[in-house]
């Protein structure tokens, strides 16, 4: 007894696919020229935003896998992601480390609203806060000599390395910081099952792997009145995180590399509503894989509202973790959306053939 | 199946890891052991999208052995576009797994929305795919408060439910996923199988595995166990009637059964065309005749 093939589904599959395929050599205009294949290394770096997107939303830190996954994918960041997570599933866990401090990325930008100047000082650093966003035109056509030339150009990558006082370090140090207890163990949510309270570190972790997009909309309802949140940015930073594992003989940390990450701590000052206490500085904390700044913004804001949920019971959606955190996994909602493409006769008939009986019942006794 | 093979590691028999076949079979045995609670685990993405039957093809990874021949169908079909998609993953991850398209040779069976129409037997094993673990979800959002009402047996709202339909409608309004009572404590969202299948799962001398992979949850009915619909004495549960304008029982325009779960087709002329929607049953019936 073997494989039974069945043939025509197969058969559509396959040929789905193949055409697939094709409209990514712009076969679906005609004479259209799809221009030269992507290179994977022109993928990860002028497209990198992206790249770091779906490395996020993937919860995997590589860059070139990532650049294949947006190829393959033809530049559709969920399916991207999907395709990194899938591949992350299995993969074996050869160790784990420990909590890493911020403070110790070689820093490309760091900015901070909530002083005129920090310890260390602002650094605006790659941004595009302050872009006019008009067209390049001379980007449509732009000269591969020249734009090699011009990176050659320039210095090597400028990062530094910081050993800066984190901004709310000082706030705690004169104990205007109001304290959220003890520390608490990092969770791997993909070996835990997900069951509700959620303790914050995995919390923080799903919105790491979060849909940008979701998180961005949680965070949104929280600025727009469905929430108490008055936020500043005590800090943001992008930079480069040494990954500190565990030697597997002497146990002793040893840098493994390093990933790019962006870190935002939130401040808010307690909005002093009946019943809240006296006047605190209540913090908020994001971060993500890549440079995503509006994402780590948005996951301190979330992390912020579902502390204040704790303490005092959640009274907006974004307060209440398991509406949060069930809802900004993209992957798993572009999932469950396309589903419904999939057949549905069955359980559609079953509700005709309920709708019948309850009508032929109604009628027969009006 | 390259993704199966990228970045040098091997391919195990399931794809799965070995961390998680143990915690799925570990759920598992649990789900058996108080049929109709749902477990929670820490559910695998898998190369199929969230909601295409994940949490089912996680179930028959980590149970299929080189032994046992499979069975996929969705919709009643082995060749509907999903069940032949899940097949494709399940065999290329599971080398030497037999397929079948019968569910008299089958052992393992893999399904969304249908339980075969012929008698199962002691010996198969069915597995579900499941959207909605959670038959409260109907009256309440939050998992943490399901989940107390779950640990209490405070099955109100769900009653109070089905009451209010049966006064307004004169019938519940749950068509599939018809909540049942099993082994007399948990009530279980059956997944969408139609009300047509859920007498099947009572005193099955199968065990039959649900998994919701987005969900995070798996739950069993175990062999020759009780699953009881949830219906008042005096309005008793019943499956779909299939009668035609005279009161007639429909049949298949194939086989000419008139015992099965029907597909209702629209024809051209306005009219409608009924037949099986378990497509290996008609075929048997056919070979039958």
């Amino acid at each position: 007894m073997g494989y039974v093939a069945v043939r025509g589904g197969e058969d559509a599959i396959a040929e789905a696919i193949r055409t697939l395929d094709l409209m990514r050599q712009g076969r679906c205009e005609p004479a259209a020229d799809p221009g030269a294949p992507l290179g994977i290394d022109a993928i990860r770096h002028q497209l990198r935003l992206l790249v770091d997107r779906v490395m996020g939303e993937g919860g995997l830190y590589d860059p070139r896998l990532a650049a294949l996954a947006i190829k393959q994918a033809q530049g559709d960041p969920l399916e991207a992601a999907f395709i990194l997570r899938a591949h992350r599933s299995n993969l074996p866990r050869l160790g784990a480390s420990a909590a890493h401090d911020g403070g110790r990325m070689r820093l490309i930008r760091r900015i901070s609203s909530a002083f005129k100047e920090i310890p260390g000082g602002q650094r605006l650093g790659p941004s595009t806060d302050y872009l006019q966003r008009l067209f390049r035109l001379d980007l449509i056509d732009e000269d591969p000599a020249a734009f090699r030339a011009a990176a050659a150009a320039l210095p090597g990558a400028a990062a530094e390395a910081a050993d800066f006082p984190k901004v709310v370090d000082g706030l705690r140090a004169e104990g205007l910081l109001a304290g959220h207890g003890e520390a608490q163990p990092a969770v791997d949510i993909t070996r835990s099952p997900l069951s509700f309270p959620i303790p914050r570190p995995a919390r923080l972790a799903h919105l790491a792997r979060g849909e940008s997009g979701g998180v961005l909309a949680m965070a949104y309802t929280t600025m727009r009145g469905y929430g108490y949140l008055h936020p500043t940015v005590a800090e943001l930073r992008v930079g480069w995180l040494p990954v500190m594992l565990p030697h597997p003989l002497t146990g002793e940390a040893v840098e493994a590399g390093e990933v790019l990450m962006t870190e935002c701590e939130i401040v808010a000052t307690h909005g002093g509503a009946p019943g809240e206490g006296p006047p605190r500085i209540l913090l908020g904390y994001g971060a993500c894989l890549g440079h995503n700044e509006t994402k780590a913004i948005a996951i301190a804001m979330c992390d912020r509202a579902m502390l204040s949920g704790d303490e005092r019971g959640a009274r907006h959606p974004a307060e209440d973790p398991e509406f949060v955190i069930c809802h900004v996994d993209g992957i798993e909602a572009m999932g469950f959306c396309s589903h419904y493409k999939l057949p549905h006769y069955v359980t559609f008939q079953s509700d005709l053939e309920n709708i019948r009986a309850s009508a032929a019942k109604l009628r027969s006794q009006a | 199946m390259s993704a199966l093979l990228i970045a040098g590691t091997a391919q195990r028999f399931g794809f799965l890891d070995d961390f998680a076949v143990r915690e799925i079979r570990r759920g598992l045995l649990k789900a058996l052991a108080v049929p109709g609670y749902q477990v929670p685990y820490a559910s695998r993405e898998m190369p199929i999208a969230r909601g295409f039957g994940t949490g089912g093809m996680q179930i028959t990874l980590a149970i299929a052995t080189p032994l046992d021949r499979l069975k996929v169908i969705d919709q009643g079909a082995d060749d509907s576009v999903n069940a032949v998609s899940l097949r494709r993953f399940i065999t290329a991850a599971c080398p030497g797994l037999a397929t079948t398209t019968r569910t008299a040779e089958a052992t393992l069976i893999q399904t969304r929305h249908r339980v075969p129409e012929r008698a199962l037997t002691a010996g198969q094993t069915m597995v579900y795919q499941v959207p909605y673990p959670d038959p409260l979800q109907i009256v309440e959002p939050s998992e943490r408060k399901r989940r107390l009402a779950h640990a209490h047996g405070d099955y109100a709202r769900l009653w109070v439910k089905l009451y209010e339909d049966v006064v307004r409608f004169r019938e519940v309004s749950i068509s599939n996923r018809y909540p049942a009572r099993v082994a007399g404590r948990y009530v279980i969202d059956p997944s969408p199988i139609p009300r047509w299948d859920l007498p099947k799962l009572h005193r099955s001398p199968v065990a039959h595995l649900f998994g919701a992979g987005r969900e995070k949850k798996l739950y069993a009915v175990p062999p020759f166990t009780d699953v009881e619909p949830l219906a008042f004495d005096d309005v008793p549960f019943a499956v779909e009637a299939f009668r035609d304008a005279a009161g007639a029982r429909r049949r298949c325009a194939r086989c000419g059964a008139g015992d099965t779960y029907l597909d209702q087709i629209p024809q051209p002329d306005g009219g409608d065309r009924w037949q099986c929607n378990d497509q290996d049953r008609c075929a048997e019936r056919m070979e039958e005749r």
